[in-house]
C-alpha cells in the first residue's frame, strides 16, 4: 500500500518538473499575458472579497434596506405604542403611580415597556436578517456562483464564513437604525452611555454570528429557495416569541420559561437591556456573554465543518 | 486549416487520467475513463447529453470528488492537492455564473480576489482579458444586461484571470447563434497558438470538435468509446467517397480503378463508379488521369468526405442531430424558467 503511494508521488513530481520545462520553452513567444504573481495562500485570502459583494449589493439597493426596516418600525409604532402596559396597570382601580411602577419593574425590568420593546425589536432584526442571510446562500447555488467559487482555491470554509460576516454587518447596522428610530419614538435614553452601547453592540454581534452560523448552515445542502423559505419561517417565530424579546419571561408559563433558557436570543436581549436602559437583568452580563460567546463559537465552526463536506460532492 | 506552430509537439501529459469514475447512487455517471491531454493540444469530449461530459470536468477541477480511479492535472492529485489543482486551471463552466448585479469587471476582479491575486496585478490584467474577448465597452454595465454571447465571453475571461496552464471549457457555445460561436472559437484558437494553453472542452457538436480539436474522445453513458484525432477517427470510417460519371458505360475499368494505390473498393453502377478512397484529394486526380488514359470521358465527380456525425452514429449506434433537438429544447425551456425567475 505505501509502496503505490510512494511510487505515485515521485510520478507526481517528475510530471510537474517536465510540464514545467515544456511551459518555460513556450513562453517568450509572440502574445502572452503580464507575469503570473504569487497568489495569496492564507485561508482567509478573498473572503472579505465575498462579504463585500453582498454587501455592495445591498447598500446599493435602497429599498431593500428600507423594506428591512419598515417591518420593525410598524411593531414599533403600531404594536409598541398601542400595548401600553403602564396605563394597563394604572387603569386597575386603587392602584398608584408608586405601585404601578413597582409592577413593571419586578415584571419587566423598567417602568417603560416601549423601551423593552425597542431592545427586543433589535434581537428582531438581527434575526430575521439572519434567516435570509441563509437564503442568499441558496441563491449563490442556483444561479451558479457558488459554483464559480469553487472552482477557485478560496477556503471553504471563508466561503461561509463571508456569508456569516455579511449578514452580521448589514444585523448592526439596520440594528443601529432600530435604535435611532427607537429613540426618536420615546425610548428610556438617559441610561445609555458609550461602553454600554459598545457592550450591547458586542452581544449583538456575538448573536447574530451565531444566528446566522446557524442559518448558513442550514442552507449550504439545499439548492431550493422554497424549503430554505420553509426552514426559516419553522425557526424565525419559534426563536422570536419563546424569547424575552416582545414578553417578559416572568410573565411566561414555566415549561416556556425552560424554553427560553435555551434560546441564545434571549441572552442578547437580557445584556442589551442591561447596558442599554438599565433594566434589570434575569442573568448577569458574565453569563450573557459567556453564553453568547459559546452559542457563537460552536455554531460557527460546526458550519466551517459541515462546509469541507457539503460544498463538495 | 492552421498549421501547429513549428515548436515543440511536447510528448508530456498536463493530464493523465486513469479509471476515473463517478456514480451517483445507482447510476454510473462516469464509468472508469482513462485518457491524457498532451501539453498544448485542444482535447474534446464528445458525447450526448448525460454522457458524463460534465461530470468528467467536474472531477477534474474539483467540484466532485472522483468515486474511483485517479486523476492528475498539471501534475497534481486532484483528489490529494485539490487546492494546487486549482490554482493551476481555469473553468468556463457551461452555466452562466457571473453575479447579474455586478458589472463585467467587477466580476472578474471579484475572480481574482478569490484566487487571492493582488490588486496591483489583477487591475491590468482584467482590462488585458476585457480586451482579448472584446468586452471594454460594456465592462461597466451590469451583466444583467448583455447579451448571451457576452456572458460567455465573460466566463471565458473570468476563467482565464489565474494565468492557467491549462483551460477547461464545458459546451462553450452551447445556445449561441453563429457569429458569436465563430467568435468563441477565435479565442479558443488564440489561446492555443499565440498564449500557448492547452484546453479540455465538452461539446455535443461535431463541427466544433471536427474544427478545434486536435484530438476528440467520444464519450457515451460514462464510458470512452474512441478517442483520436478528428481525422483518424473519420478515417477509421474507411475513408472518402468519391463518384465519378463517365460517358461510355464501357469498357468497365473498375479493375484499373482498383489497382491506385489510394482505392479501397471499387463499386460500378450504369455509367458512375463508386469509388472509396484513402486522402480522397489525392485519389480523385489520379482517378481522373486514369479514367481520361483509358479513352473515357468524365461527365462529373463528387467527393464526400466522412463527417464526424457518421463516426459518432457507428460508435454510438444514435445520430447527434436527434441529441441536439432535444438539447435545444431543454435550452429553451432552462432561458423561460430563468425568465420567470427574475
Amino acid at each position: 500500500m505505501e509502496k503505490t503511494t510512494r511510487s505515485a508521488t515521485t510520478e507526481e513530481t517528475v510530471l510537474k518538473g517536465s510540464i514545467q520545462e515544456s511551459l518555460d520553452q513556450s513562453a517568450g513567444k509572440e502574445q502572452t499575458f503580464r507575469a503570473a504573481p504569487k497568489m495569496d495562500k492564507s485561508p482567509l485570502h478573498g473572503m472579505w472579497a465575498l462579504t463585500q459583494r453582498d454587501l455592495r449589493k445591498w447598500y446599493k439597493n435602497p429599498i431593500l434596506l428600507m423594506m428591512s426596516l419598515i417591518q420593525p418600525i410598524i411593531w414599533l409604532g403600531l404594536f409598541g405604542k398601542a400595548l401600553n402596559f403602564t396605563s394597563f396597570i394604572s387603569a386597575a382601580p386603587g392602584a398608584t403611580q408608586a405601585q404601578t411602577n413597582q409592577i413593571m419593574l419586578s415584571t419587566f425590568g423598567t417602568t417603560s415597556y416601549f423601551s423593552f420593546l425597542v431592545c427586543g425589536m433589535l434581537a428582531f432584526v438581527i434575526l430575521f436578517n439572519s434567516a435570509f442571510g441563509g437564503m442568499s446562500v441558496v441563491f449563490d447555488k442556483r444561479f451558479g456562483f457558488m459554483d464559480k467559487a469553487l472552482t477557485t482555491p478560496i477556503s471553504r470554509g471563508a466561503i461561509v464564513i463571508a456569508k456569516v460576516l455579511q449578514v452580521v454587518v448589514r444585523s448592526l447596522i439596520l440594528a443601529a437604525i432600530i435604535l435611532v428610530v427607537g429613540a426618536a419614538l420615546g425610548m428610556e435614553t438617559s441610561q445609555m452611555t458609550v461602553l454600554g452601547l459598545l457592550g450591547a453592540f458586542g452581544a449583538m454581534f456575538l448573536m447574530a454570528f451565531g444566528l446566522s452560523s446557524l442559518f448558513v448552515m442550514l442552507a449550504l445542502r439545499s439548492s431550493d429557495w422554497q424549503t430554505q423559505m420553509a426552514v426559516i419561517n419553522l425557526l424565525n417565530l419559534p426563536l422570536l416569541f419563546a424569547s424575552n424579546a416582545l414578553f417578559p419571561v416572568k410573565i411566561m408559563p414555566s415549561w416556556l420559561q425552560t424554553v427560553v433558557k435555551f434560546n441564545p436570543v434571549s441572552y442578547a436581549n437580557d445584556a442589551a437591556r442591561q447596558l442599554l436602559i438599565g433594566a434589570t437583568g434575569a442573568n448577569s452580563l458574565l453569563i450573557d456573554f459567556g453564553v453568547l460567546i459559546v452559542f457563537a463559537v460552536v455554531f460557527a465552526s460546526v458550519s466551517i465543518i459541515l462546509s469541507w463536506r457539503l460544498l463538495s460532492k | 486549416m492552421m498549421e501547429v506552430p513549428s515548436l515543440q509537439k511536447a510528448e508530456i501529459s498536463i493530464v493523465k487520467v486513469e479509471n476515473l469514475s463517478k456514480s451517483f447512487g445507482k447510476l454510473k455517471a462516469v464509468d472508469s475513463v482513462t485518457f491524457e491531454i498532451e501539453v498544448g493540444e485542444i482535447f474534446g469530449f464528445l458525447g450526448p447529453n448525460g454522457a458524463g461530459k460534465s461530470t468528467t470536468i467536474k472531477m477534474l477541477t474539483t467540484l466532485l470528488k472522483p468515486s474511483g480511479g485517479n486523476a492528475l492535472v498539471c501534475g497534481y492529485d486532484v483528489s490529494k492537492s485539490a487546492n494546487e489543482v486549482r490554482r493551476s486551471v481555469g473553468v468556463v463552466p457551461q452555466e452562466y455564473t457571473a453575479d447579474e448585479d455586478m458589472t463585467g469587471r467587477e466580476n472578474i476582479l471579484l475572480c481574482a480576489d478569490l484566487y487571492g491575486i493582488p490588486r496591483s496585478n489583477s487591475i491590468p490584467h482584467v482590462e488585458e482579458l476585457l480586451k482579448l474577448v472584446e468586452l471594454q465597452d460594456a465592462a461597466d454595465r451590469k451583466v444583467s444586461t448583455y447579451s448571451g454571447g457576452m456572458r460567455r465571453r465573460l466566463e471565458l475571461a473570468s476563467g482565464l484571470i489565474n494565468y492557467p496552464k491549462l483551460l477547461f471549457l464545458d459546451e462553450p457555445t452551447l445556445g449561441l447563434d453563429v457569429q458569436t460561436r465563430a467568435a468563441v472559437w477565435k479565442y479558443i484558437r488564440t489561446l492555443k497558438f499565440e498564449y500557448h494553453m492547452t484546453l479540455f472542452l465538452t461539446t455535443h457538436y461535431l463541427e466544433e470538435a471536427d474544427s478545434l480539436c486536435d484530438r476528440v474522445a467520444i464519450i457515451d453513458h460514462g464510458r470512452i468509446v474512441k478517442i483520436g484525432s478528428p481525422e483518424e477517427l473519420k478515417a477509421s470510417l474507411g475513408g472518402d467517397v468519391i463518384v465519378v460519371g463517365v460517358q461510355e458505360s464501357t469498357p468497365d475499368i473498375s479493375q484499373d480503378i482498383a489497382k491506385i494505390k489510394l482505392v479501397k473498393d471499387v463499386k460500378k453502377s450504369d455509367n458512375n463508379y463508386r469509388i472509396k478512397a484513402e486522402m480522397g484529394e489525392e485519389a480523385s486526380p489520379q482517378i481522373m488521369d486514369l479514367v481520361r488514359s483509358k479513352g473515357l470521358h468524365v461527365t462529373k465527380i463528387s467527393l464526400t468526405k466522412p463527417t464526424l456525425d457518421e463516426v459518432y452514429l457507428e460508435y454510438t449506434g444514435r445520430t447527434l442531430r436527434e441529441e441536439e433537438t432535444n438539447r435545444m429544447a431543454m435550452m429553451s425551456q432552462r432561458i423561460n424558467m430563468s425568465r420567470a425567475r427574475s
